[in-house]
């Protein structure tokens, strides 16, 4: 059914003869998509990063270098061992799969398609600097080739609305945590009377909590991918083993911090802000996990899909992303980051010096944790969008001087905007793959 | 452009904080200016009056900064219309060290006698309450800090008090340097009228000192 360079499986997977043969029986489909996942994935390390990151670098928890480095590795690692589950959603959750399975070729094309106009329009978005959620052109672009090409009926489109109310959802959820998260830290730490003992003493208990979400959100039945299936009392003590190793290495940083201001009383605030710098560090290194395991989807997702028809695999089937995409997924990011995301994560940072240090923390360490849930649950939805949902959190809790509305306006936009250009695109891409790529 | 990065706007407290600076800088100058006055030193005088209204147009300044950096559409910790309120009463004590400044340049006067030292201590009680109110201003970006704690909120409300206190004793020494005036206005002739109208500008700069802390009172309490 893929129209050139048929292979076997069994070929495909497990390589025999040259090099080369094998690299010319990788059929064309499966190249094109590859090219197109891996500059996805690239913009989205070039623009969406600086996000996640952009708040650490603003107040000077972390150093452009530093940051780099941190969010290269988080996020790969997101990206490979938590980006499985909404990859699986994007591959073959919004289509009905019993319907496309019927002419597969097409879930080809159209796989090719979302990639393809996903792509341009983020890139003529970065041109015109729209903001234009990565996460809403892919969901947009499939759902468009799907309606108009396959057939209304071939959208499945429960799940399609469930995806959309999660949309709303998430960043409510991330800014009510946040809220939460930073009337925790109010009561506990700022209005103490000693705020630097407070910050000392429940610093450390951050740390725990934030090792212990991500671990028993990615332990717990979460990594098929690597052939690990944790049950509940394994991916328990598991992920209390890493808490606990989290509120050590907390404990120890805090000693650093607070050993050389000890003697400073006449701004405690100040200082307290400093431990938070450290505090900062762990939650930013959260955002870009959760990051890579919610976004490395909207490159992969589109290219397992391919993949899985190259194959000759029931596209119906439950079988896990091979890590190759995933690791194909995460370098894009990175490289995305390395080549152009510092220059974005600089602007970024300056922009927002206003986000003090705790701030900043109560913000990301609320996003994180509701982006992490959503890719164990394998909902793709939009990082920037619950990291905004976040700061507002924060800001309803009179924790930030000013915070413009607009904002909320511009997303409204960049959701009417994205979803029908997106649908619209990939019907014309659709059809250009088709003609290509049909014998 | 990022979606985070036009999320904040920037922060008026700061810019808030060097209003209330100069104009409790203009309020200040009025001693040296009375000083000026007492002694019937013209030259002095000119020099007071200049200096005030360098400082009266640098809080201008950042009063039209402030303003025009405060959409409506901002949503702020502490409402737009407090800070501007605020802003307003803070702009009237350096307004009210400029009209005593002018008129003490334009119609040269010389202290009376009996007048001098009532006058002269009202003007220190009164820059006290100023400075009372500055040092209430620049507790603002803690309160933001701790995102108004209790106990934060707390101790500002004390200082708020003091201000209180201050401008009630100075509302006393005001009603002193009245009485030694009227005590005396069958000499002074018209002059009581611009002696009357000094001692109550003086009397405002604390006034207005306390309406920008009580406006704060009610903002920390929303």
């Amino acid at each position: 059914m893929i129209p050139t360079r048929r292979i076997s499986p069994a070929r495909f997977r497990a390589p025999g003869g040259t090099l080369e043969t094998w690299l010319f029986d990788i059929p064309i489909a499966v190249w094109i998509g590859g090219v197109l996942a891996f500059y996805m994935a690239w913009a989205i390390g070039a623009n969406d990063v600086a996000n996640a990151m952009g708040t650490s670098v603003g107040s000077g928890a972390l150093t452009i270098g530093r940051a780099i480095v941190v969010a290269g590795l988080l996020e790969f690692a997101g990206a490979f061992l938590a980006g499985g589950h909404v990859t699986d959603t994007v591959r073959k959750g919004i289509l009905d799969m019993e319907l496309v399975a019927v002419r597969p070729e097409f879930l080809v094309y159209g796989m090719l398609a979302a990639l393809a106009s996903a792509g341009s329009l983020l890139l003529v978005a970065t041109a015109f600097g729209l903001p234009v959620s990565t996460t809403h052109s892919i969901v947009g672009a499939i759902v468009g080739f799907g309606a108009v090409a396959l057939g209304w009926e071939a959208v499945a489109w429960r799940k399609v609305a469930g995806i959309a109310f999660s949309w709303l959802t998430s960043p409510l959820m991330g800014g009510v945590l946040a809220y939460l998260i930073f009337r925790l830290v109010r009561g506990l730490i700022l209005d103490s009377d000693r705020p630097m003992e407070s910050a000392r003493r429940y610093g450390p208990m951050f740390y725990f909590y934030v090792l212990f979400i991500i671990g028993m959100l990615t332990l717990f039945e979460g990594l098929e991918n690597l052939k690990l299936d944790f049950e509940l009392p394994e991916a328990l003590m598991l992920s209390l083993g890493l808490g606990a190793i989290g509120g050590g290495l907390g404990w120890l940083f805090i000693r650093r911090v607070s050993d050389f201001a000890e003697d400073e009383e006449e701004e405690p605030f100040r200082h307290v802000e400093r431990i938070f710098v450290v505090l900062q560090i762990l939650t930013a290194c959260s955002v870009a996990f959760a990051h890579g395991s919610n976004d490395v989807a909207n490159a992969i997702g589109p290219l397992a899909a391919v993949v899985h028809v190259a194959q000759d695999l029931d596209v119906t089937g439950k079988s896990p992303v091979a890590l190759w995409m995933l690791a194909l997924g995460g370098v894009g990011i990175v490289m995305g980051l390395g080549t152009f995301g510092y220059r974005v994560m600089e602007t970024v940072g300056r922009k927002i010096t206003e986000l003090t240090p705790s701030r900043g923390f109560s913000a990301e360490l609320g996003a994180a944790t509701t982006i992490v849930l959503a890719s164990r649950l394998g909902i793709p939805i939009s990082t920037t969008h619950v990291l905004v949902g976040a700061v507002l959190g924060v800001g309803f809790a009179r924790g930030i001087d000013v915070l413009d509305l607009r904002v909320v306006g511009r997303i409204l936009v960049s959701w009417v905007a994205t979803l029908p250009i997106a649908a619209i695109l990939s019907v014309f891409f659709f059809y250009f793959f088709k003609g290509l790529l049909e014998p | 452009m990022s979606l985070i990065s036009s999320l904040l706007g920037r922060s008026p407290i700061r810019p808030m904080q060097q209003h209330m600076e100069a104009a409790v800088a203009c309020a200040r100058q009025v001693l040296p200016l009375v000083e000026a006055m007492a002694a019937g030193d013209a030259a002095a005088i000119a020099a007071c009056r200049s200096e005030i209204s360098r400082l009266e147009h640098r809080a201008d300044e950042i009063k039209h900064e402030i303003r025009s950096h405060l959409p409506r559409r901002f949503f702020m910790a502490v409402s737009r219309r407090d800070m501007l309120e605020i802003l307003d009463h803070q702009d009237s004590i350096a307004d009210s060290a400029q009209d005593i400044a002018e008129l003490a340049e334009i119609r040269s006067m010389t202290i009376p006698e009996p007048m001098r030292e009532p006058m002269l201590e009202l003007v220190r009680r009164v820059i006290a309450a100023c400075e009372q109110g500055e040092r209430v201003v620049n507790r603002l970006d803690e309160l933001v800090e701790t995102g108004f704690s209790e106990r934060e909120v707390a101790r500002v409300e004390e200082m708020i008090g003091a201000v209180n206190r201050e401008e009630s004793e100075t509302d006393a020494l005001a009603e002193r340097c009245l009485r030694t005036l009227f005590a005396i206005e069958d000499e002074l002739g018209v002059s009581t009228l611009f002696w009357y109208k000094i001692i109550q500008w003086i009397a405002d700069l604390a006034d207005h000192a306390e309406r920008v802390a009580n406006r704060l009172r009610v903002l920390i309490a929303t």
